[in-house]
């Protein structure tokens, strides 16, 4: 599998604050790539250092085997990039900001293509103070894609939007990435990590925290799952703790959460309750997700 | 222009001529487009200055005047209108435009492309001209309908001059947006350094009826010299007789422009 990126011992800080502290990573072409953690663990450093608009304090960063912080201008030719917070003139309409933005690359992307791409045919001759804030963000991906580039950039895509336009953003990104573009995400929804990312690399105070397929860390670290059921009070579910696959109990009021791991776990739970006659309500299974990871990991959760 | 030569010229760096002209071109007509949307920036570049010709031209009229070499208020007026186009557009459009793009993230968008800084300044530079040029043809137009005004120069020494009036007015407009931390700011800074200036360097009111101690400040203030080197001009003096004020307005630029440069931020 080829590269799109490779990054060595990348650092950077700013003044006695150090934002990105010696990560190391490959993101593969053709893949999703998503960079998750909290507000300030140097997600957006490290994108600005593969885009070339920060310059590593010390390390490497090659894109499409492009220095980018020397060789910026080549490289912006190469990527698209989404901005969390940007804007284009209020009065500029949107077919003329497609057209402009194509103006400024080799081989432009066709207008109409991006507009039907994106849902904004529509809205072709509106001015952009007059969009929605979901049509500003098509907007904004439609001119990251203007260039057809080979790799692109998407940071926090989705905050803001309600689930279900979530759930077509997402459906947007994979059908970018169908089209031949490696794709760089970084999103502090570890459920979009989860859903949309073929790697997930967890940063957390400028390091790595962990970096592989969304199931291989959830599988891997060993993370418990859950069983989740009502009992009346009076009955006690201690005695499930006897079970080899049960790894803890919490019980409060009429609500039990048993944790365990393996694949007979659930099962066994439902079975050792039949036999001892416990009247057991509404009973779910939690499957463990990144959020649990990152908990685990880092011993806190994601938003604080 | 999908056809692209790799063997182009590199006056450019690495990037082929051909695209950057593209880019450059639609530039300038975007922004002339949005100069047009925009009904403040239209207004002071094309209404106000034929208001003004509609106004002190029905007070003073168009009298032959011995302090002013016998010609008439309006004819002194078309060069001394086209210093104040310039003025404001520089010192309010430019500041203020460049500003409040950074403010809102606008540069930002513009950065993450190849397009060069340079090329996305000398759009600006482009299109600021172009709405001058008209602005001042409908002075000139105006002025010539109602009061026969008189032109005594050539055409294309007055174009040059006013390129680089502009291009000296333009950089006081980027080192003010430069200086100023948000486009609230710059409008003030602009502001307040473009009014006093429109009254004291002639390009609102003639010199001449001011008294001698505003003629004094006048000689500290850069549009003094774009209003004399235009009224030079256009009544038919030579460069050679306006040395000065060329070697002014290149210095005021060469200045304010190697300033700005190190100001200029895109966020």
């Amino acid at each position: 599998m080829v590269s799109s990126i490779e990054v060595r011992d990348l650092r950077r800080t700013y003044g006695d604050v150090i934002a990105v502290d010696g990560i190391s990573f490959e993101v593969k072409e053709g893949e999703i790539f998503g960079l998750v953690g909290p507000n300030g663990a140097g997600k957006t450093t490290a994108v600005e250092c593969m885009e070339g608009l920060r310059r590593p304090t010390s390390g490497q960063v090659r894109l499409l085997g492009l220095d980018p912080s020397r060789e910026r201008l080549r490289v912006a030719e190469r990527i698209g990039v989404q901005l969390q917070e940007s804007a284009l003139p209020p009065r500029l309409r949107v077919a003329e900001a497609l057209a402009l933005f194509g103006s400024f690359y080799r081989l432009p992307s066709n207008v109409d293509d991006l507009l039907d791409l994106l849902g904004l045919t529509e809205k072709r001759s509106a001015p952009f103070a007059k969009l929605s804030g979901g049509q500003k963000q098509r907007l904004f991906i439609a001119l990251a894609l203007v260039n057809r580039p080979e790799v692109v950039f998407f940071d926090e895509l989705t905050t803001g939007l309600d689930p279900q336009a979530r759930r077509s953003m997402w459906d947007l990104v994979r059908s970018i990435r169908d089209l031949g573009c490696t794709v760089v995400l970084t999103t502090h929804y570890m459920e979009e990590a989860e859903r949309l990312c073929d790697r997930v690399m967890i940063v957390d105070r400028g390091r790595i925290v962990a970096l592989d397929t969304p199931e291989a860390l959830i599988g891997s670290l060993n993370v418990n799952r859950r069983i989740v059921f009502g009992l009346p009070e009076g009955q006690d579910a201690a005695s499930l703790a006897r079970l080899p696959a049960v790894s803890r109990i919490e019980q409060s009021d009429e609500r039990v959460i048993v944790y365990g791991h393996g694949n007979h776990f659930a099962g066994s739970v439902v079975n050792a309750m039949e036999d001892a006659g416990l009247p057991f309500t509404d009973l779910r299974t939690v499957q463990p997700n990144l959020e649990d990871v990152f908990l685990l990991l880092t011993g806190r959760e994601i938003r604080e | 222009m999908t056809h692209r030569s790799t063997t182009g010229p590199r006056t450019f760096g690495h990037r082929d001529g051909p695209v950057t002209a593209r880019a450059l071109v639609s530039l300038v007509v975007v922004n002339l487009r949005l100069y047009v949307r925009e009904p403040i920036g239209a207004f002071f570049t094309l209404a106000f200055p034929v208001m003004l010709v509609l106004i002190f031209g029905a007070i003073f009229g168009n009298q032959p005047e011995d302090m002013f070499d016998g010609r008439g208020s309006m004819d002194i007026s078309m060069p001394a209108y086209t210093a104040l186009i310039l003025g404001s557009v520089g010192l309010l459009g430019v500041a203020i435009n460049t500003s409040s793009y950074r403010e809102a993230g606008i540069l930002r968008r513009f950065r993450m492309t190849p397009l060069r800084p340079l090329v996305y300044i000398a759009a600006d530079v482009i299109a600021n001209l172009i709405m001058t040029l008209v602005g001042m043809a409908g002075v000139v137009v105006v002025g010539w309908l109602l009061y026969r005004v008189q032109f005594e120069g050539r055409a294309l020494s007055v174009f040059l001059a006013v390129v680089l009036s502009g291009i000296a007015m333009f950089s006081v407009g980027y080192l003010i947006a430069g200086l100023a931390p948000n486009a609230r700011a710059a409008q003030v800074i602009g502001m307040v350094v473009l009014y006093p200036m429109l009254f004291m360097s002639g390009a609102g009111m003639p010199l001449e009826v001011m008294p001698d101690s505003v003629q004094t400040i006048s000689a500290y203030l850069p549009l003094t010299y774009v209003v004399k080197l235009l009224r030079g001009l256009w009544f038919g003096e030579a460069w050679g007789s306006l040395l000065l004020e060329t070697g002014v307005l290149v210095g005021v630029f060469v200045i304010c422009t190697a300033i700005a440069v190190r100001l200029f931020r895109w966020e």
